[in-house]
């Protein structure tokens, strides 16, 4: 039974799978889409299949989006995250049908996925007024000056989520990224979209301003070395790629304006607490000089 | 009579520089396989200083097999306290022997010795000192609690700060357990090979340290290597660009340092002698071969005449000439090639229709010299407010507005530093939360130190060198995820 | 430079408002940059000719100084010799530019150099300037009398802490006019100004006045002159004389000990105003141990060994 269809007999509602970019749900300018089908092998919804312009329209949204959410207060931004967690606990039993059905694992199992993944926005959420004390640094220089260092988002961050995990390592890929105030760009798990649809759903629907997180749903192979080139683009999360030589590659693109690139990670443990690894990864640390006397 | 400052010329007898050298392998210097040597010579006399060994395959793959030795038998087993004492020697060998360094220093790259002997050298030892302490506590770097080294470095490093750029490498990648095969920059060797004999007198284990020396390719091969684990570049962005698509899916941690076109952002309220002196050391501190330097002005409409005015009048009173004159305030242009490059792009600074303005100074006979200069009448679309010159050239724009200020200070590619002038402190907050750039100097510039991390946004790289998070790059962490 | 403000000329008219809107006008001084920039110039390295040049320049422009309350007539003549003839044993040794005296010696040292240099009187309550107006024109008229040709008179910091700087700013337009022909130093007392800042507003405060010279302490008050605040007078000086055309002089005094402090000042003239403010009418040292240094430096280098002490007179 389709977790989108209703438990009684009436004929169900069925929802059109779109992008989410720049808080609405384009279809996909190239008018493509592709099959989605459960881990039985239902039919369960046909996809957007973006393209290379709409990945040009995600980074201008991301872009856009970027000064007003990096300068926003990180209490702010922590509330903004916990939002999210709340929205995500109200449509539980829909995510955890969602994750059940399109990788196959028990309720028991999808309960615990999508648990974990709401818990891991609170905890991500904590972070966005901490960060500054924690990976900020006041700095004795041998001098008459007050030096300190403090983190900075990186810019417009694009990310490749993991195959396997649909909704728990989507989410351990964004919040990371966005706690900061960088904006992003996120390829979602090709095979397993839905539930990355249903996440911009509440992305949309809690005060997360719109072009901060984008969702793109087709073939990373097709969309990625664009996003990987894209000379507005600063930095790149290769989390989801398994392709080793198309990793390469993207890593190659990503050269041409310097951008830092996390590679790929296959063998991520995501129910397990995380470090601040990719909070680091995506800040840039500003030094501040300034001189004190009379 | 004129107050002519008589020559003051600091002393040459306190180095000495051997007629040929070979490469540092394994704590010793040995010849190069290759059997090729190239020479090095002193930019302001054009007098060749030595005969350099120039690394080829066999030499590199010779380097890292040491270093990978020296890391596996030695280095990543000793305790942190022991490797922090090594690197304490290393600081004072380095103060105990600071004039001759900064004499070397001076010769083979033409910077002032006033610079190598105040600058360069107190923050070369201060660079080891720091990071030694680190070596045994790295668990409270806020890292995990049980960082890691992550192998081999392979160092590749530029001619402006040579042995300071040698410092910024070397220091925190010992200090985190790491071993080294460092290569200088092909026109000035001379102080790393001065460093290798340092780890000698210091006892440092074999291996610990290596340093080759060669031009473009020997870096190449180097950070080509399978067995190096880390890759750590300072100098010109295209370079780093390849050796970014060179590195990429290998799995070696990367950080670069790169160009830079800081602006140096004046406004009506400034300290105005002191912005003076700011901008004059920003984009003529070294002859401007300096990744962060200063070199487009910014200056509020407002003031801008009677500043540039000034500005004028003060680099008058600048001393070109002898770097080893104590007097000297502006050096030697590095190399010929880097000459013909400045006056390339000067050039084009004149024919797209900005104003041309340099000191008048008497050029020596010989040797390469390039003059103060500073362009007027410069607008965003000229190459010289685009394009990192590495020159003693200063590119004048100006602006009516903070934000003004702020929009064109950002739009660049680079972001390695920016510096703000203005009496107003909420002004310099907002103004450094706002630029876009990994170093912000307030009412001063071109300000370093061991404790301050340093590095850039955008295309100027990625990750910092200095403070604790100059740590991170090379530690490898616990990470499930 | 001062920004461009209240009055058409560029200049204030001495009534409070336009006081107070141009000395706060004035930029600030970073404090931190004014010491580095100093501190650069203190390591350049003066050798050689340039050397004697600036050891014989230094002397020429020193105000031989005695100012303790158990100043005798005795001591003063000593004084004046040596100021005259600083070394005995080599006639081509300059003679200082002025003794430096109180009010009540000023006769005595006339007399004992005649119009050979210059006779300078410390007057207006020196040096707390403590008193009344008129008791300062008193004192000024007093040492004019006597015989001096030069001034040196004390600013009132408390009003000028206080921001009356209407009456630092009258009381030395009197003092002027007290002088006549004499030429009036005006110190600033900046060891009691604290902030550099300050020490460019009393600047341009003295200047504005009708200061021929601004001085930086009275020797009474730890610190006297500093090389940063000496810098930051020079510049004030340097933009003077770009705004009126004027040429103002500077007077370092209290402090100076050695030659090769000496020296450093003059670097900081040379590089902020040029050569034509080193000669003694436009900049002097306040000074009564410096000379001595000076000459076993002139000595060191005629005879090519170090000298001693017992080679050089104590006055």
């Amino acid at each position: 039974m389709n977790a989108l269809i209703g438990k009684d007999d009436r004929v169900e509602i069925r929802k059109t799978i779109k992008l989410y970019i720049g808080g609405a749900f384009p279809r996909s300018e190239s008018g493509r889409t592709y099959e989605v089908n459960s881990a039985k092998g239902d039919f369960l919804a046909n996809v957007a299949q973006g393209s290379r312009k709409d990945a040009r329209d995600a980074v201008l949204a991301a872009r856009s989006a970027f000064t007003k959410w990096s300068s926003a207060t990180a209490y702010n931004r922590g509330q903004v995250l916990y939002r999210i967690a709340e929205v995500m606990e109200g449509r539980r039993e829909q995510f955890i049908a969602e994750v059940q059905q399109t990788s196959g694992s028990t309720t028991k199992q999808a309960t615990k996925h999508v648990d974990a993944a709401i818990d891991r926005w609170v905890w991500y959420a904590g972070w966005a007024d901490k960060l500054s004390q924690v990976i900020g640094t006041s700095n004795p220089v041998a001098g008459s000056f007050f030096n300190f260092s403090i983190p900075e988002p990186t810019g417009v961050v694009v990310a490749i989520a993991p195959h396997d995990s649909a909704l728990l390592g989507l989410s351990s890929v964004i919040a990371p990224i966005i706690v900061s105030g960088n904006s992003c760009v996120v390829i979602a798990s090709q095979n397993q979209p839905i539930p990355a649809i249903t996440l911009a759903e509440v992305m949309a629907t809690s005060d997360v301003p719109g072009g901060v997180v984008n969702i793109l749903t087709g073939d990373a192979a097709e969309i990625a070395p664009w996003l990987a080139s894209h000379a507005d683009v600063n930095a790149l999360d290769l989390t989801g790629i398994t392709d080793q030589q198309l990793a390469q590659q993207l890593e190659q693109d990503a050269a041409g304006t310097v951008k830092f690139v996390r590679g790929p990670r296959t063998d991520a443990d995501w129910m397990a607490t995380p470090t601040l690894s990719r909070i680091r990864a995506f800040t840039e640390i500003k030094t501040v000089w300034h001189p004190m006397g009379v | 009579m004129k107050f002519e400052y008589a020559a003051a010329p600091e002393s040459r007898a306190v180095v000495n520089i051997a007629s040929n050298y070979g490469l540092f392998i394994n704590g010793e210097f040995v010849e190069p396989h290759s059997g090729a040597f190239f020479k090095t010579v002193n930019p302001a006399t054009e007098e060749v200083l030595s005969e350099v060994a120039e690394a080829g395959q066999a030499d590199v793959d010779a380097a890292v097999k040491a270093a990978r030795r020296a890391y596996d038998k030695t280095w990543s087993r000793m305790s942190g306290k022991d490797r922090g004492k090594y690197l304490f020697r290393i600081a004072r060998l380095i103060q105990e022997r600071s004039r001759e360094l900064a004499v070397l220093e001076s010769i083979d790259n033409g910077k002032p010795i006033r610079e190598s002997r105040d600058v360069d050298l107190p923050l070369v030892a201060a660079h080891f000192f720091y990071y030694a302490g680190w070596a045994d506590k790295l668990e409270f770097a806020g890292l995990g609690d049980n960082p890691q080294p992550l192998g081999v470095a392979a160092q590749v490093i530029p001619w402006n700060f040579p042995l300071l750029m040698l410092a910024w490498k070397i220091a925190p990648a010992l200090a985190c357990g790491n071993t080294v095969v460092l290569k200088p920059a092909e026109t000035t060797p001379l102080t790393a090979l001065a460093f290798a004999d340092i780890c000698q007198q210091a006892d440092l284990p074999p291996g610990v340290v290596n340093i080759i020396t060669g031009a473009g390719e020997t870096g190449r091969m180097l950070v080509e290597h399978p067995d190096v684990n880390k890759v750590a570049f300072t100098g010109r962005t295209e370079v780093g660009k390849a050796i970014q698509r060179a590195v990429a899916g290998t799995g070696k941690a990367l950080t670069l340092e790169l160009g830079g076109k800081a602006a140096n952002i004046v406004f009506d309220d400034a300290p105005f002698d002191e912005a003076i002196e700011g901008v004059v050391n920003g984009i003529f501190f070294n002859q401007g071969h300096v990744c962060c330097a200063g070199s487009r002005l910014l200056i509020q409409e407002s003031v801008a005449d009677q500043f540039i005015e000034a500005l004028k009048s003060r680099l008058g009173t600048l001393r070109l000439g002898d770097p080893l004159d104590k007097n000297t305030d502006i050096g030697a242009i590095n190399s010929y090639q880097q000459l013909a490059k400045i006056e390339e792009l000067s050039k084009s600074g004149e024919d797209e229709g900005a104003e041309r303005w340099s000191a008048q100074c008497d050029m020596p006979d010989k040797g390469w010299w390039f003059p103060p200069t500073l362009f007027t009448g410069v607008t965003q679309a000229h190459r010289i407010a685009r394009e990192e010159i590495f020159g003693p050239v200063l590119s004048v724009l100006t602006f009516r507005t903070p934000d003004e200020a702020i929009e064109k200070a950002n739009n660049t590619p680079f972001g390695l530093s920016a510096g703000i002038w203005t009496e107003k402190g909420s002004r310099i907050l907002h103004m450094a939360n706002s630029l876009r750039a990994g170093v912000i100097w307030a009412n001063t510039f071109n300000r370093f130190d061991p404790t301050s991390p340093f590095g850039g946004y955008k295309e100027s790289g990625f990750g910092r060198e200095g403070g604790v998070h100059g740590l991170a790059a090379y530690l490898k962490v616990e990470d499930p995820s | 430079m001062p920004s461009p403000s209240i009055t058409s000329s560029g200049l204030p008219d001495g009534s409070a408002a336009s006081l107070t809107g141009f000395l706060h006008g004035l930029p600030g001084v970073d404090q931190v940059g004014a010491e580095a920039r100093a501190a650069m110039l203190g390591t350049r390295s003066i050798k050689n000719d340039a050397k004697s040049w600036a050891i014989d320049l230094a002397i020429r422009m020193i105000d031989l100084t005695t100012l303790e309350g158990m100043d005798t007539p005795g001591k003063v003549r000593a004084m004046c010799a040596k100021a005259l003839r600083p070394d005995p044993t080599d006639s081509s040794c300059p003679s200082v530019a002025a003794v430096c005296v109180y009010g009540d010696m000023v006769q005595t040292a006339r007399q004992a150099v005649g119009d050979r240099i210059h006779v300078a009187a410390v007057a207006t309550a020196f040096p707390s300037g403590r008193a009344s107006l008129e008791v300062k024109l008193l004192d000024t008229r007093d040492a004019v009398n006597a015989g001096a040709d030069e001034i040196d008179m004390v600013i009132d910091r408390g009003a000028f802490l206080s921001g009356n700087y209407v009456k630092v700013f009258d009381e030395i337009v009197a003092i002027k006019e007290a002088c006549g022909s004499a030429h009036l130093k005006v110190i600033l007392e900046t060891g009691e100004l604290k902030t550099l800042d300050n020490v460019r507003r009393a600047s341009w405060l003295a200047m504005v006045a009708g200061a021929d010279v601004i001085k930086t302490s009275t020797g009474k008050v730890v610190p006297a002159a500093t090389l940063p605040v000496t810098l930051v007078m020079l510049e004030a000086v340097r933009d003077f004389h770009r705004t009126t055309g004027t040429r103002i002089g500077v007077k370092a005094a209290g402090g100076i000990r050695t030659s090769k402090d000496a020296i450093k000042y003059l670097v900081l003239v040379n590089e902020t105003l040029g050569e034509d403010w080193l000669t003694p009418d436009l900049f002097r040292f306040g000074a009564s141990t410096l000379l001595n240094d000076l000459l076993l430096q002139r000595q060191r280098i005629s005879t090519g060994h170090y000298s001693g002490p017992n080679y050089v007179t104590i006055d």
